[in-house]
């Protein structure tokens, strides 16, 4: 039996070589990884692959009106970016807030906090 | 008329890092003035991640990285005037300056240190064709009101230029729920840093068209498209391949200028080649006494290599008011082929304030394989292979003052080697 043969390419960002890696998958799991000249663009390749996650940045209200920018703590899957950001819309914030404080909590489900990137009087 | 020992013109990353430094080396009388509301200049707009890997060693967002100088700057006691706007400048170091609380206020400085930063390049300075309607902007102003006023651009949205302000909005207005239909750039690479081509396009399937212009916009009212259209080697606008993109908006991510009116009023020399300063070792313009860092000299990339030039004119204007202006001779610094300009322009080796010199240069395409070359009159004094040269990553290398003691010029190069296939990862 031939499982389907799938091939992926990944630009590395881990530093300015952007590596073009081509990662082959076979059956849901990772056949052979080429083009990278380094093992760092091989765990990043991997983890593209399997389980993509990113740092969102976004704003929410403050209770006055004005933005307040924000981050997750943690990089959340690249998937839940889109449900994160439409849930935190919602989200009103009281003045003062202190950076790094926590704004909301386990957001789209990921059990990650999202902490406010700036202080506001 | 006041006087005061040292004012920072610019309170954003160059402003503050230069303040902290020079209240840190003993600079009791630093006074910081900045035409906005609040200190941090640039840096409150960009909320996104990638600042401070460098000064820091982690990776902090625009607002937490400048919230980390405005609160040293607060703990060391330094002032700074806000809503004010400095309106004149001139070489025997005369600030004017105007606020709503004070009126017209004229300040004597002993030194003074120029961090205004830059602006964008507009639409008219790239000139393209057609109506004039709502909806074109500059990416950081729509960044702006995005991030700090709280409003849409647009719906459906057409970037030009890769620059990074204009990769980092494709991104932030996709979350936010526009349609970026493509980002158009005339060059045959992008000028953005690749993290920000991966995440910010690639991670949202925005096509990046390389080789390709606007070639008219259309729209009386409000924009409602603009024609794109490839371009030849000479970057003429091949009309056979014109397309037509609806559109309601047009960003425009088209390059940075220096903004060195005070610097002309003031006649301080200007470098074509960068549009900023032409500076000393110590970032010290052709004016004694008056200094400048960050994107006001140079447009950066990254805001720790700001930080750490900052700190450096900070250094230059405290060894400038202990040495009272002492007049130094300069060694030229020349910009060869391969690179578009080298910075600083002239140097004094026994007139270093550090023990080693920061060269900060960029090239002027990329290139896989390259070898930098420094040369002085007697010939090569130092190479340094280097790999995946790009001009939107600015280089930097160091030279020990041992290295330039004695010579009478300096020459950097950037030669390409190699056809940039062979790897030995």
């Amino acid at each position: 039996m031939s499982a389907m043969v799938n091939e992926k390419t990944v630009t590395c960002i881990i530093c300015p070589a952007g590596c073009r890696i081509r990662v082959s998958m076979q059956g849901g799991e990772i056949a052979s990884i080429k083009g990278n000249l380094c093992k760092r663009g091989e765990n990043y390749a991997k983890d593209e692959v399997t389980h993509p996650t990113r740092v969102l940045t976004t704003t929410v209200r403050l209770e006055d009106g004005r933005l307040l920018p924000v981050k997750t703590a943690r990089p959340i899957p690249k998937a839940l970016l889109f449900d994160a950001v439409k849930e935190l819309s919602n989200v009103v914030v009281k003045v003062p807030v202190k950076i790094g404080q926590v704004v909301y909590s386990n957001v789209a489900g990921t059990g990650v906090d999202v902490v406010a990137t700036r202080s506001w009087k | 008329m006041q006087s005061r020992e040292l004012v920072i013109i610019g309170a954003g990353p160059a402003g503050l890092s230069a303040a902290v430094e020079a209240r840190r080396l003993g600079i009791k009388d630093v006074l910081v003035i900045d035409r906005e509301p609040e200190p941090g200049g640039i840096l409150k707009q960009c909320i996104h991640t990638g600042f401070g890997l460098h000064v820091f060693n982690e990776e902090l967002t625009g607002p937490e990285y400048a919230e980390r100088f405005i609160r040293e700057a607060e703990n060391l006691g330094v002032e700074i005037m806000l809503d004010t706007m400095v309106i004149e400048l001139s070489a025997d170091k005369r600030i004017v300056a105007v606020n709503n609380r004070e009126g017209l206020m004229e300040i004597q400085a002993k030194a003074i240190i120029l961090a205004m930063g830059c602006r964008e390049r507009t639409r008219g300075a790239i000139n393209i064709p057609g109506f004039r309607p709502a909806g074109i902007f500059t990416a950081g102003t729509a960044q702006r009101f995005v991030n700090i006023e709280g409003y849409m651009p647009g719906r459906e949205i057409v970037i030009l230029g890769s620059g990074d302000i204009g990769l980092i909005m494709a991104r932030r207005l996709t979350l936010e729920g526009a349609k970026v239909k493509c980002v158009v750039e005339i060059m045959p690479y992008s000028n953005g840093l690749t993290r920000n081509i991966v995440q910010c396009l690639e991670d949202y399937d925005i096509p990046l068209l390389l080789k390709h212009t606007v070639v008219n916009i259309h729209g009386r009212k409000r924009v409602e498209g603009v024609t794109i259209a490839e371009v030849d080697e000479n970057m003429k606008p091949i009309m056979s391949t014109a397309k037509f993109v609806p559109c309601d908006t047009l960003l425009l991510s088209v390059g940075l200028i220096p903004e060195n009116e005070l610097s002309r009023m003031a006649e301080i020399t200007i470098d074509e080649a960068t549009g900023g300063p032409v500076v000393n070792q110590r970032m010290e313009t052709s004016v004694p006494g008056i200094f400048a860092c960050g994107n006001v000299l140079h447009v950066h990339d990254l805001v720790d290599y700001v930080t750490r030039e900052a700190e450096l004119a900070a250094r230059g204007a405290a060894s400038y008011l202990a040495d009272g202006g002492k007049k130094y001779e300069y060694v030229p610094v020349s910009t060869g082929s391969g690179l578009r300009y080298v910075l600083p322009q002239r140097i004094n080796a026994d007139a270093m304030t550090d023990s080693r010199q920061n060269f900060f240069m960029r090239s002027v395409r990329p290139m896989n394989k390259a070898r930098l070359i420094i040369e002085s009159e007697k010939g090569v004094i130092k190479s340094k292979a280097m790999r995946h040269v790009k001009p939107s990553e600015m280089i930097s290398i160091q030279l020990g003052r041992d290295e330039v003691i004695g010579i009478k010029m300096l020459r950097f190069s950037l030669q390409e080697e190699g056809d940039g296939v062979e790897r030995d990862g």
